[in-house]
């Protein structure tokens, strides 16, 4: 039989006599590798509904909107006044820079490679009131007639009529009005008769993140971020009512949108870099439909950049319970080695086959992790209310599977190189004999532990019996703090946001971001529940000798259980604590040192406990069964 | 031995361990009776896999017996909870085993001192005691030394100290020069004959013949039963070491 075949009935006999150890490192590992590849082939997810949408609404190829440029001393207020004598010359101004934008709308439509357009339609920057919140919004003034090009679908009610308001689906859904309730536009009351979706801007909360032209709000209103702007389709009538305080010292044109569409859809980049540029009477800024497309993934940006730092958080828990089990796994091969050496196998061998197990695992691994990846992608990536249609399959290219199956890899292979070496290194004459690792003495733990209670007293002696065990108990727990931390500091900032500078409008960005982040708290308290069993169950086998020892001498199955949790519990408390400031670290860099409004202390205090307390408990299962077993056997059972 | 009519310390009635069913059931311990009086030391013999370590286990409150009643200084000890068995070889119970049994870890004092310690004395109180008795078994030069940087014999005197430290009723020896040479064997043999002057209970599982002979009352075992006994003169009383073969 040559070597491969060998390894690989090795393994697959390996592997059915320990199923349960398998089936927890493919877990671990799958957790890590279905967040990052969830992260990964999100990309794109939403391009196949902005296609849709952008078909329904006969959406354009470009959209130019056409800017009068701000006057010298900034726009006035409805109550502020200028001079009487500057009011008449800033009236012809105003209306010479309309004249110019409508100019240069009718060049537009003239230029090569256009080949039809809608508009220029008049909007207006203003005040909507409701249900006690208020937003800043763009209207655009439309006809009630449908319009060739960009003509938004109504979902609910019906298009623009006199007295009545249509307002995009996710602003509407952000205010919590339908079809019927009643509004203010910068005062006035209008009806909301319409909800509808376009493909000409980004909805709600983004609408300012490639083509607004919100203006600010006046005086008490220039509190309104970008970010708390929404469209809305009025008559002419109301949209010039809106622009009429103009009329009241507002030296300003107002502003136009023209939709233009291409010959050569894919040409309108270039398009629009030819001509985003200022001129002599005012400015065109010209956003092609990618640009558009581009904005409407911002949703899945954001839940890609709570992922990915996510991906690295489950990384690094399946690698620390990819160690443990693997160290587990080591010290029970032990005798397994010392038969593979004493029939001929070179320590290369007993390498290849202890590493070879895991990182078929670790492939199987990955390939469960993309599965789950691109399964649950278009279940937790829906294109949202300002787009129609239903998210497409998620990419899954050759660099995606190649990623996650390097991570899952490296994964497994950073945890079981150093015990595999070690294996192989071992003495065949005491790898059959099966002794134990020889552990270290720590003795000022030992020292210390002398003058503690008896449950404090072994555990502190199987810290220091197994250092390293403890330092990764400790690492492990400083990942999952630092990432519950994350998510309290999301919290905490989140809700610093809509008490405070927010108008308190819900956010869907906010929303399914705090979806994505219960999905990976969950995913992280499943890998450290699982990190936790397999460290106590790790350690127990590991120490049953000692563990019958001490029954024999004397200790209850209680104290030697609550020694286990004690073995555990003591080096997680380093290892929370330092998870605080990690965590909310990892929340600035995830924000890009955006605001950060750190949690209240009570709630690190609480987390902190909470996970200790968890931890002690979860422990407390496996170390309860192991010391079911009477002390007599498992002494015999070490000198067999 | 002298005969007394003092209660036993150690009692067994119908003791029996069995594992399996039906055709594979394996009597381990098969319906032993046993009194062991104060100050007694009794030896078991017998081959290899005929029950003696899972009567002493049994005895000591290790394993719980599937039949039978065990008593401990007048009180029945085979029904007890984990944790009062747990008191029971803490206080009344001392175990010295063929392999020594020894943490790794630990220095000699360091496992000398442990049971005190999971007792709850002081660590103060505990080091003192643990000090004297390894003074007592020859080894105070050694109290620091790890077990790995111990012989054998000084080993098994070491665990016979830590066995002594909670001055037990009975000490119970599980083949304790399983693993020694004579020299060593003999070490240890004169500390049991030591403890048996002070008036310490023993029941000593052995294969050895030679050690068998130093006890009061020699048990014979076959199959998980007993299978002879004899009552022998005084224990281990003239020349030990030329009783069990190292002198001429």
């Amino acid at each position: 039989m040559g070597r491969l075949p060998l390894i690989g009935r090795l393994i697959g006999r390996d592997l059915r006599r320990r199923p349960g150890q398998a089936g927890l490192l493919l877990l671990a590992v799958t957790a890590a590798t279905s967040v990052l590849a969830l992260g990964l082939v999100l990309h794109g997810v939403t391009s196949q509904p902005f296609q849709q949408t952008r078909a329904a609404t006969r959406g354009p190829d470009v959209v130019a909107q056409l800017i009068a440029p701000p006057p010298a001393h900034g726009p006035l207020g409805p109550g502020q006044s200028s001079s009487s004598s500057s009011s008449s010359s800033s009236s012809e101004s105003v209306a010479q820079e309309e004249k110019a934008e409508l100019a240069l709308a009718r060049t537009l439509v003239r230029e090569p490679g256009v080949t039809a357009h809608s508009g220029p339609y008049l909007t207006a920057s203003g005040i909507l009131r409701a249900r006690g919140l208020t937003a800043g919004v763009e209207a655009e003034a439309r006809d009630p007639a449908p319009a060739a090009l960009d003509q938004p679908v109504v979902t609910a009610g019906h298009w623009v009529s006199n007295g009545g308001v249509v307002l995009e689906r996710t602003f509407a859904d952000g205010l919590g009005v339908g079809v019927g309730d009643r509004v203010t536009l910068d005062g006035r009351p209008l009806r909301v008769v319409g909800i509808a979706v376009t493909a000409t801007a980004s909805p709600y909360p983004n609408l300012c993140y490639a083509d607004c032209v919100w203006e600010g709000g006046p005086g008490a209103f220039s509190r309104i971020s970008p970010r708390e702007v929404g469209l809305a389709w009025v008559t002419g009538a109301t949209a010039r009512a809106m622009t009429g305080y103009a009329a009241q010292g507002n030296d300003q044109a107002p502003s136009y949108l023209l939709n233009l569409k291409l010959e050569d859809p894919v040409a309108a980049q270039a398009f629009a870099n030819r001509y985003s540029s200022g001129t002599s009477a005012g400015a065109v800024v010209l956003t092609p439909w990618q640009a558009i497309a581009s904005a409407d993934g911002l949703l899945v940006l954001d839940e890609q950049q709570v992922l990915a730092p996510g991906a690295l958080l489950a990384s690094l828990l399946a690698l620390a319970s990819v160690a443990v089990l693997a160290g587990g796994r080591m010290a029970q091969q032990t005798r397994r080695i010392g038969l593979l050496k004493a029939v001929g196998g070179t320590p290369w061998l007993v390498t290849a086959v202890l590493m070879a197990e895991n990182l078929v695992l670790a492939l199987l691994a990955a390939a469960a992790g993309l599965t789950v990846g691109w399964l649950t992608a278009p279940l937790v990536t829906s294109p949202g209310a300002g787009l129609l249609g239903t998210p497409g399959a998620p990419s899954m290219t050759l660099p995606i599977v190649g990623e996650v199956a390097a991570v899952a890899l490296v994964v497994a292979v950073a945890a079981t190189l150093v015990p595999a070496i070690r294996a192989a290194r071992t003495s065949t004459v005491n790898a059959l004999a099966d002794s134990a690792r020889r552990p270290r003495r720590g003795a000022g733990l030992i020292a210390v532990s002398a003058r503690l209670p008896a449950p404090l007293l072994l555990g502190l002696r199987l810290i220091a019996r197994r250092p390293r065990r403890a330092l990764l108990t400790a690492a492990s727990v400083a990942v999952t703090v630092t990432g519950i931390v994350a998510v309290l500091t999301f919290h905490s900032t989140a809700d610093g946001m809509v008490s405070g500078a927010s108008n308190g409008m819900s956010n869907p960005v906010v929303n399914r971001d705090e979806q994505m982040l219960m999905v990976l708290t969950v995913v992280l308290v499943a890998l450290v529940t699982l990190n936790a069993i397999c460290s106590t169950w790790t350690t127990m086998l590991d120490n049953r000798h000692a563990a019958a020892l001490s029954r024999a001498l004397g200790a209850s199955p209680a104290q030697v259980s609550a020694g286990l949790c004690a073995a555990l519990v003591i080096p997680a408390l380093p290892g929370a604590v330092i998870g605080v400031p990690l965590g909310i670290g990892l929340f600035k860099v995830a924000n890009h040192g955006g605001v950060t409004n750190a949690p209240p202390g009570w709630w690190l205090a609480v987390a902190v406990l909470v996970t200790l307390v968890a931890l002690g408990l979860l422990s407390a299962i496996p170390a309860r069964f192991g010391t079911r077993r009477p002390a007599a056997e498992a002494l015999q059972a070490e000198t067999a | 031995m002298n005969e007394t009519a003092a209660p036993p310390v150690l009692r067994a009635r119908g003791l029996g361990k069995s594992y399996g069913k039906n055709a594979g059931l394996v009597r381990a311990v098969d319906e032993v009776d046993l009194d062991v009086a104060a100050g007694e030391t009794v030896a078991v013999m017998g081959p290899s896999g005929c029950g003696k370590s899972t009567l002493l286990h049994l005895l000591g409150g290790l394993d719980r017996p599937t039949a039978g009643e065990v008593y401990l200084n007048g009180r029945r000890i085979d029904g007890l909870g984990e944790r009062a068995l747990a008191r029971v070889r803490r206080d009344a119970v001392g175990f010295v085993f063929q392999a020594f049994h020894l943490m790794d870890e630990l220095s000699a004092v360091e496992n000398v001192e442990l049971p005190a310690l999971l007792a709850g004395q002081s660590a103060r109180r505990a080091r003192r005691r643990a000090t004297g008795l390894l003074d007592q078994v020859g080894l105070a030069d050694r109290a620091r030394f790890l077990p790995s940087a111990l012989s054998g014999g000084q080993r098994q005197r070491v665990a016979i100290a830590r066995a002594l430290i909670a001055e037990p009723q009975v000490v119970m020896a599980d083949e304790p020069t399983g693993n020694l040479d004579s020299e060593a064997t003999l070490e240890v043999l004169r500390l049991f004959e030591s403890l048996h002057n002070a008036g310490q209970t023993l029941v000593i599982v052995t294969h050895d013949s030679r050690i068998a002979a130093t006890a009061d009352r020699l048990i014979t075992m076959r199959d998980g039963a007993f299978v002879d006994e004899t009552r022998l003169t005084g224990g281990s009383t003239g020349n030990l070491a030329a009783l069990i073969g190292l002198e001429g």
